[in-house]
C-alpha cells in the first residue's frame, strides 16, 4: 500500500509540472490573441493559422537549408510579425468600422486561405525538425527537454512584453489606446501606426510560440487545430483581452489537461478541460477575471 | 498666434459652427463663454484637430491647422484638456503624464517637463502611482492639464475645467489657471461659469448657437447688457 502511494504521488508531481510546462506555451498563444482583441477590439480567428505558418518557416529554414535552429527562430519570429502587420493592413484595417461579425467572417475567411495555401504549398505530409531533445529525469521524474525549453522561452518572451507595455512611450499608447481612441490624437499619436506595431508584436507572439511548439509537435495545414481552438477558450475563461485573465486561465486549462490526462488518455484531459469551460460560461459568463465595459 | 477665419463645422449634417472669427495673442489668456450646446466645445476639437472644418482656415503661428494631420497637431505647440478631462481611468498619473510627452519633441525632454509638472501640482507628485480614475474630480483636473503641458504647448485649450467641481475646488482651478499664465503660457479657455472666468481672462468671446455675438475686454464684457442679462443674472 505504502508503495503503491509514492508511485502515485510521484506521477502526481510529474502531472502537476507537466501541467506548468504546458500551460507557459498556452499562456504566450492567448497573450498575442488578448493582445489583439484588447487594443485593436478584433479577433484573430486565424491566429492559431500564424503559428501554422511559422512551424513550417522553422521546418524549411531548418530542414531543408540546414539553417542552426537559433538562427532559424529569429528569423521565423520576424517572418511572423510582419505576417501579421500585413493581415492587420491588408483585412483588419479596412474593415475596423465594419460590424464585428463581418471582421470576424474575415479573419475566418484567412484561415482557410492560409490552411489551403499550406495545403497546396507543402502537401499535407506530417513534418519534424527531426531535432530529438533528450529526456530530462529528476529523481523518478521524467520531463521533456523540448517542454522545459518552451516553458523557458515562452516565459522569457511574456517578460519581454511586460517590459515593453509598461516601460516604453509606444507600449505605454498601446495600454492607452484600449481605454479612450477617441483622443489619442491629443497625445500626438498616430492611432493607425500603434495598430499596425501591436498586430506586428501578436504576429511575433505567433511566431515565437511556432518556434516552441515545433520542437515537440510535427507541422501539418491542420496543426492549427490542435490549439487554436484551446487558445481561444482560455482568452474567453480569462475574458477576452484581460491578459492577467488569459494567463491564470492557461495554467487552469494546462493543469486540467495535464491531471486528467494521468488519470485516463490525455484525450480525456482535454474533454474534462472543454468541459469546464462550458460549466464556467454558466458561472461566469465575463470570464474568471471579468474586463470592464 | 491662434488665427480662426470663417469657419464651419458640424457633425454630420448637423451644423455647429457658423462662420467663426476669433484670434488670440501670444500671452494673451481668451475666454469663450455661452450657453449649454453653443458649439463652444466644438470650437475647441476644430483647433485640436479631433474634427475637421467643412469651410474656412484656422492657422497656428502661420502653420495651416487644417492640412496638419491630427496627431500632428500638438507639435505646433496646442496642447487640448478635453472636456470631462478624458484620462486613461485605469493608466497611473504617471503613464498618463508620459502621453503627454509621447511626441518626439517632447520625449527627450520628459524628465525635465515632469519636474515641471510636479512643481505645479504637488500633489500628483504624491498620487504618482495610483490609477488616474481613483482620483477625485480636482486632482484628475490637475492631471489632465498636467498631462497636457508634459508637451511643452505655447497654447493651452481648457474645455470646461471647472464642470463637475465643488466650488472650493472651482476656486482652486482658476487660481491655477492663473499660475499657468503666470509662466508665460498663452490660454484659450471655455467656461459656463462665466462670472469666474471674466476674472481670470483678458479678452472674451460671447458664442450662442454656433455663432460669435460679442467680444471685448473682460471689463468690457461684464458691462455688456448682453452677457449681463444672459449669463450674470443682474
Amino acid at each position: 500500500m505504502q508503495g503503491f502511494l509514492d508511485i502515485f504521488d510521484i506521477y502526481l508531481l510529474e502531472a502537476v509540472i507537466n501541467g506548468i510546462l504546458l500551460g507557459g506555451v498556452l499562456a504566450l498563444l492567448a497573450l498575442g490573441l488578448n493582445l489583439i482583441f484588447g487594443v485593436i477590439d478584433v479577433t484573430w480567428i486565424c491566429y492559431a493559422e500564424l503559428v501554422m505558418i511559422g512551424m513550417y518557416a522553422m521546418y524549411f529554414l531548418v530542414q531543408y537549408y540546414g539553417i542552426s535552429y537559433f538562427i532559424a527562430a529569429p528569423l521565423t519570429i520576424l517572418l511572423v510579425a510582419i505576417l501579421g502587420a500585413l493581415l492587420h493592413y491588408l483585412v483588419i484595417a479596412p474593415l475596423l468600422t465594419a460590424p464585428p461579425i463581418n471582421q470576424l467572417l474575415a479573419t475566418g475567411g484567412v484561415l482557410f486561405v492560409l490552411q489551403s495555401f499550406a495545403t497546396v504549398a507543402f502537401g499535407i505530409d506530417f513534418r519534424n525538425l527531426g531535432i530529438r531533445l533528450p529526456v530530462l529525469a529528476f529523481g523518478d521524474m521524467n520531463f521533456s527537454y523540448a517542454r522545459l525549453l518552451s516553458f523557458l522561452a515562452a516565459l522569457v518572451g511574456m517578460v519581454a512584453v511586460y517590459l515593453f507595455m509598461t516601460r516604453t512611450f509606444t507600449g505605454t499608447a498601446i495600454r492607452a489606446i484600449s481605454q479612450d481612441r477617441q483622443i489619442m490624437a491629443l497625445m500626438g499619436v498616430d492611432t493607425k501606426r500603434i495598430y499596425l506595431i501591436t498586430s506586428a508584436i501578436g504576429g511575433g507572439l505567433a511566431g515565437l510560440a511556432a518556434c516552441l511548439l515545433v520542437l515537440q509537435y510535427d507541422v501539418h495545414p491542420f496543426v492549427g487545430l490542435s490549439f487554436g481552438p484551446i487558445t481561444f477558450l482560455i482568452c474567453v475563461l480569462g475574458g477576452l483581452g484581460n491578459f492577467i485573465g488569459g494567463f491564470i486561465a492557461a495554467f487552469v486549462f494546462a493543469e486540467i489537461i495535464s491531471l486528467g490526462g494521468l488519470f485516463s488518455d490525455l484525450e480525456w484531459g482535454y474533454v474534462l478541460a472543454f468541459a469546464f469551460f462550458i460549466v464556467m460560461m454558466f458561472i461566469r459568463p465575463a470570464g474568471l477575471l471579468a474586463r470592464r465595459r | 498666434m491662434l488665427e480662426l477665419r470663417g469657419v464651419n463645422a458640424g457633425y454630420g449634417t448637423f451644423q455647429a459652427l457658423f462662420d467663426v472669427n476669433l484670434d488670440v495673442r501670444a500671452g494673451e489668456a481668451v475666454g469663450v463663454i455661452g450657453p449649454n450646446g453653443a458649439g463652444k466645445t466644438t470650437l475647441m476639437r476644430v483647433i485640436s484637430g479631433l474634427i475637421r472644418p467643412s469651410r474656412g482656415s484656422i492657422a497656428m503661428e502661420g502653420v495651416d491647422v487644417i492640412a496638419t494631420p491630427p496627431h500632428k497637431i500638438v507639435s505646433l505647440g496646442i496642447a487640448h484638456v478635453p472636456e470631462n478631462r478624458r484620462l486613461f481611468p485605469q493608466l497611473s498619473v504617471d503613464d498618463n503624464l508620459k502621453m503627454g510627452a509621447f511626441m518626439k519633441e517632447a520625449r527627450g525632454k520628459y524628465a525635465e517637463r515632469l519636474e515641471v509638472v510636479f512643481d505645479l501640482f504637488p500633489r500628483l507628485k504624491e498620487r504618482r502611482h495610483q490609477m488616474a480614475g481613483t482620483m477625485s474630480g480636482g486632482e484628475q483636473q490637475m492631471c489632465a492639464i498636467g498631462r497636457a503641458l508634459m508637451s511643452n504647448p505655447k497654447l493651452l485649450l481648457l474645455d470646461e475645467p471647472s464642470a463637475g467641481l465643488a466650488p472650493v475646488v472651482v476656486q482652486q482651478v482658476f487660481e491655477l489657471v492663473k499660475r499657468i499664465r503666470g509662466r508665460g503660457l498663452t490660454v484659450l479657455i471655455v467656461e459656463q461659469n462665466v462670472q469666474q472666468v471674466l476674472r481670470v481672462v483678458d479678452r472674451a468671446y460671447l458664442i450662442e448657437a454656433g455663432t460669435i455675438r460679442a467680444s471685448g475686454t473682460s471689463a468690457e464684457m461684464l458691462a455688456s447688457d448682453t452677457v449681463k442679462e444672459a449669463y450674470l443674472g443682474v
